[in-house]
């Protein structure tokens, strides 16, 4: 063969790797996604998601996990949203560039690369036991907001970054303060991407079962918790604690509760990305 | 060379034709608004701006023009401090404003930065509507009433030539304006602080010729009311529209004099090097 | 009026001073937060290693804390987190890699635009999904492949933590082959090249220090998953070099202890915290040598 002839060859071979690897993860996602929805749709009806836990897999439902999934969100979002925002400020707006800053920012980016369980341990340690408030969604929520909070930092920082410096300029030469301009000129300009990125984070948050697990364990929750100091437990453990009983009927219970859980990621992902394209559209006019 | 610049100063109906004696009496009665005291700026390990020393007058129009990297924007910048925002910006020496040291401890620069005005290269009006971008000098500086607003923002859009042509529509994003026009809102945004001193860094280079006209010709008002600093690298818009020019060259001030003089009769060669064209 | 105008000046430096404070103390809450695990963990390390010898916790290859008699050696555990490491790593780099190339240099843009987002939502799927997956569909169709398979194995966790993992190398590679100006490809065609030749001898190693960042986050994230192989590689801390039996990770048996009935503060107990400090040492160790890695091999444009 020719050398010209040989690379071709070569050439179709890498283009031919490269559909194979992208079909592999097509195929992979659509192979999950059937598999949970073949597995759990016949469980999923009204009254599983009214229902609580129970030994008896048709009257089981997955009801006080949905209530303490929106519980934990709730409040995580309600910490993690202004520590994050604020931080970002800092660090965009005002941190001089020393030493401390630069720790800082090194800092945030190891914490977002830690294990969630290991977040997880912290809060076990942490709220509930030094702090003794006990396996209660408070701990849980304070936990997720620890573990969320390096990456709406970060995103909340590329949205500030983002923002052309010419506005700051017109408005420090007006006259404004530091926080004017960064609450009136800044924020306002920045929102969409910090929204879009606080969702997503929360959204991860969702799914997230290792740290709830330290925080929550094994929680046979027969109620619904009414107030941060209730016990309670989540979607993703419902989930993983059907997976592990014995009798397959709990196994497809857990996929019912995939269902529902994806469900949810993909109401809150599609709120995310609306807002985003909704805000890139207006920006570039 | 020059004598063209001059003449087509003179042939323009909007100047009024004095005798050179006349202006000089004229700037003679002036006092020294801003005065730079062996003034040294760094950025860095780069000094930008050489032991100035210089005396700006009120109420007229002073053009400091120069090759690139002379210093002509950093000099602008040192007035309203606007230069604390870069990170490892240093000075050394005395900027006087009527006769206070502004780089002196006891300063608040917002404060400061309240008394003067400052137009950019490029316009940047903020991402709102034309009424809120008026508007916003005077809110963050306590003005709340809606009527009070009301009257502001006319005046200053009035001041800076732009009413008639906004006043139907305040409510629309700012950048619906032309370039020409969202210069002029820059202005109009400066004017609404109510400054004694206003700072305008080339705010014509990235206009159209008729845009920078009309700006001009604001400028000319402008004069009467304000203390004018403009930077320019436009010769004959420095010969146009200026009583007093300087001249800077790497950083220092070569010459600073009234503008017929520097332009008919530039004491150091570097200078007449710059007006004839010798180098950019 | 001036005096009110100096009253307002103060109120107002005043404020702006208490705001700056209040901003920095959010920003140093990340600090507090690395502060906090390490105190905590090595006050519950401590504590254990007071009773437990830390050359035995390193070196010993039995992890027998529930039964007795009682046994501290993390190895198993290490090695059970590096099989499955290994096995994801093995999957998603090849495959990310090449999707990687294939997204950058061949695919229009209409077939990115397709892609991506499918991408995107294998990334965003929950974990414990993935180990149901890898508990109901992967394991029995692997059994078919090895009989000798038992249900719980280090196979499928990592096989399926692998399809995990490919977005991550992917899209990081990919933004990393972007990132390549376009001129050196120009370049490299006007001599002949042909695409593919552009893509492994131009692109790739230009944006070396991308796709190595790429991975190193990758083995980090496969270290510290727990769902995946909690569901489907089994709780038997055993130290093989065969996949196919049933292992457990360091993230596996922090959480098997988490649901247990161990007491706060017993020796069984602190062992989560020693296993937990090891992890986080190796995530850290792992996350500088990537950093080290990258700034090593970046080429700035």
């Amino acid at each position: 063969m020719s050398n010209v002839n040989q690379r071709h060859l070569k050439g179709r071979l890498l283009f031919a790797a490269g559909v194979i690897a992208v079909s592999i993860s097509l195929l992979s996602l659509v192979a999950l996604l059937l598999d949970s929805f073949l597995d759990g749709l016949p469980y999923l009806n009204w009254g599983f998601l009214t229902s609580y836990p129970s030994r008896f897999p048709d009257q089981a439902g997955i009801l006080p996990a949905l209530f303490g999934t929106i519980w934990i969100v709730g409040l995580t979002a309600l910490f993690s949203f202004p520590l994050g925002v604020f931080a970002a400020v800092y660090l965009e707006e005002y941190a001089p560039k020393n030493r401390l800053t630069d720790l800082i920012q090194l800092n945030i980016a190891n914490l977002a690369g830690v294990p969630s369980i290991v977040y997880g341990l912290l809060g076990l340690g942490l709220f509930v036991e030094s702090l003794a408030m006990g396996r209660v969604i408070l701990a849980g929520a304070l936990t997720m907001t620890l573990l969320i909070l390096p990456v709406i930092i970060i995103t909340a920082r590329e949205a500030i970054r983002s923002v052309p410096k010419e506005y700051r300029e017109g408005a420090f030469a007006l006259g404004a303060t530091r926080w004017q301009v960064a609450r009136q000129i800044v924020l306002p300009e920045a929102f969409p991407g910090i929204l879009t990125g606080t969702i997503l984070s929360l959204s991860r948050a969702i799914g997230e079962a290792a740290p709830m697990i330290a925080i929550a364990a094994l929680a046979y929750v027969r109620f619904l918790p009414t107030s941060p100091l209730d016990r309670f437990t989540v979607m993703p453990i419902q989930i993983y604690n059907w997976i592990n009983m014995p009798r397959v009927e709990f196994r497809e219970l857990a996929a019912a509760g995939i269902i529902v859980l994806l469900i949810v990621l993909l109401a809150m992902n599609s709120v995310a990305i609306f807002i985003r394209n909704k805000y890139q559209k207006r920006a570039v006019g | 060379m020059y004598e063209n610049i001059l003449r087509n100063r003179s042939a323009d109906p909007d100047i009024e034709l004095m005798s050179n004696e006349d202006q000089e009496l004229r700037l003679l009665q002036r006092n020294d608004k801003i005065c730079f005291r062996s003034f040294n700026l760094w950025y860095g390990e780069k000094q930008a701006l050489k032991d100035i020393n210089l005396d700006i007058k009120n109420n007229i129009l002073t053009a400091i023009m120069g090759p690139s990297g002379c210093g002509k924007s950093s000099l602008l910048r040192s007035i309203n401090r606007i230069n604390d925002l870069i990170q490892n910006c240093r000075t050394t020496g005395e900027v006087l404003i009527d006769r206070e040291d502004i780089y002196g401890g006891k300063v608040d620069v917002y404060d400061l930065r309240r008394r003067i005005g400052m137009v950019f290269q490029k316009p940047n009006p903020f991402p709102k509507s034309i009424y809120e971008n008026v508007a916003y000098g005077p809110r963050i500086h306590g003005t709340t009433d809606k009527t009070d607003l009301d009257t502001i923002v006319e005046k200053s859009l009035r001041g800076a030539a732009l009413w008639d042509e906004v006043k139907d529509r305040l409510k629309d994003n700012a950048y619906s304006l032309s370039g020409g026009q969202q210069q002029r809102l820059c202005i109009a945004r400066a004017l609404s602080i109510e400054p004694e001193i206003i700072l305008m860094d080339e705010p014509c280079s990235a206009l159209d010729p008729i845009a920078t006209s009309k700006i001009e010709a604001l400028m000319r008002q402008l004069k009467e009311a304000y203390t004018v600093v403009l930077v320019t690298h436009n010769l004959q818009q420095a010969a146009r529209v200026s009583d007093m020019t300087a001249f800077m060259y790497i950083g220092e001030v070569i010459e600073f004099g009234n503008t017929t003089d520097i332009f008919e009769d530039p004491q150091k060669e570097l200078t007449e090097k710059y007006i004839t064209g010798k180098f950019g | 009026m001036k005096k009110e105008e100096g009253e307002n000046k103060r109120a107002q430096r005043l404020r702006e001073g208490i705001i700056e404070k209040a901003l920095f103390a959010s920003a140093a809450v990340s600090v507090l937060t690395t502060l906090g695990i390490l105190g905590l963990f090595l006050f519950e390390a401590f504590g254990f290693f007071g009773e437990v010898s830390i050359v035995e916790f390193l070196t010993g290859t039995l992890w027998t804390p529930l039964f007795e008699p009682k046994h501290f050696g993390v190895l198993p555990l290490v090695a059970g987190t590096m099989m499955v490491t290994i096995i994801s790593i093995a999957v998603a780099v090849p495959i990310g890699l090449l999707t990687a190339i294939f997204l950058s240099e061949y695919a229009s843009d209409r077939l990115r635009r397709l892609v991506k987002p499918i991408l995107e939502v294998l990334a965003g799927i929950p974990t414990v999904v993935y180990g149901y997956f890898a508990l109901t569909y992967v394991t029995p169709l692997l059994q078919q492949i090895f009989p000798q398979m038992i249900v719980f194995n280090a196979l499928s966790a990592g096989l399926v933590m692998g399809i995990m993992i490919i977005p991550m190398v992917s899209s990081l590679s990919e933004d990393a082959m972007i990132a390549v100006p376009n001129s050196l490809r120009e370049g490299a065609y006007a001599l002949g090249s042909q695409k593919h030749e552009v893509a492994l001898r131009i692109v790739l190693p230009s944006a070396l220090s991308g796709i190595i960042a790429s991975i190193i986050l990758a083995i980090s994230r496969a270290v510290g998953e727990t769902m995946i192989v909690s569901i489907a590689a089994g709780s038997t801390p055993r130290l093989t070099l065969n996949p196919l039996e049933s292992i457990q990770t360091m993230t596996g048996y922090i959480t098997q202890i988490s649901l247990g009935e161990a007491p706060f503060g017993s020796l069984e107990y602190n062992t989560i915290f020693a296993v937990g400090l090891t992890l986080f040492v190796m995530v850290v160790i792992i996350n500088t040598i990537g950093n080290w890695l990258t700034k090593r091999y970046w080429r700035s444009y």
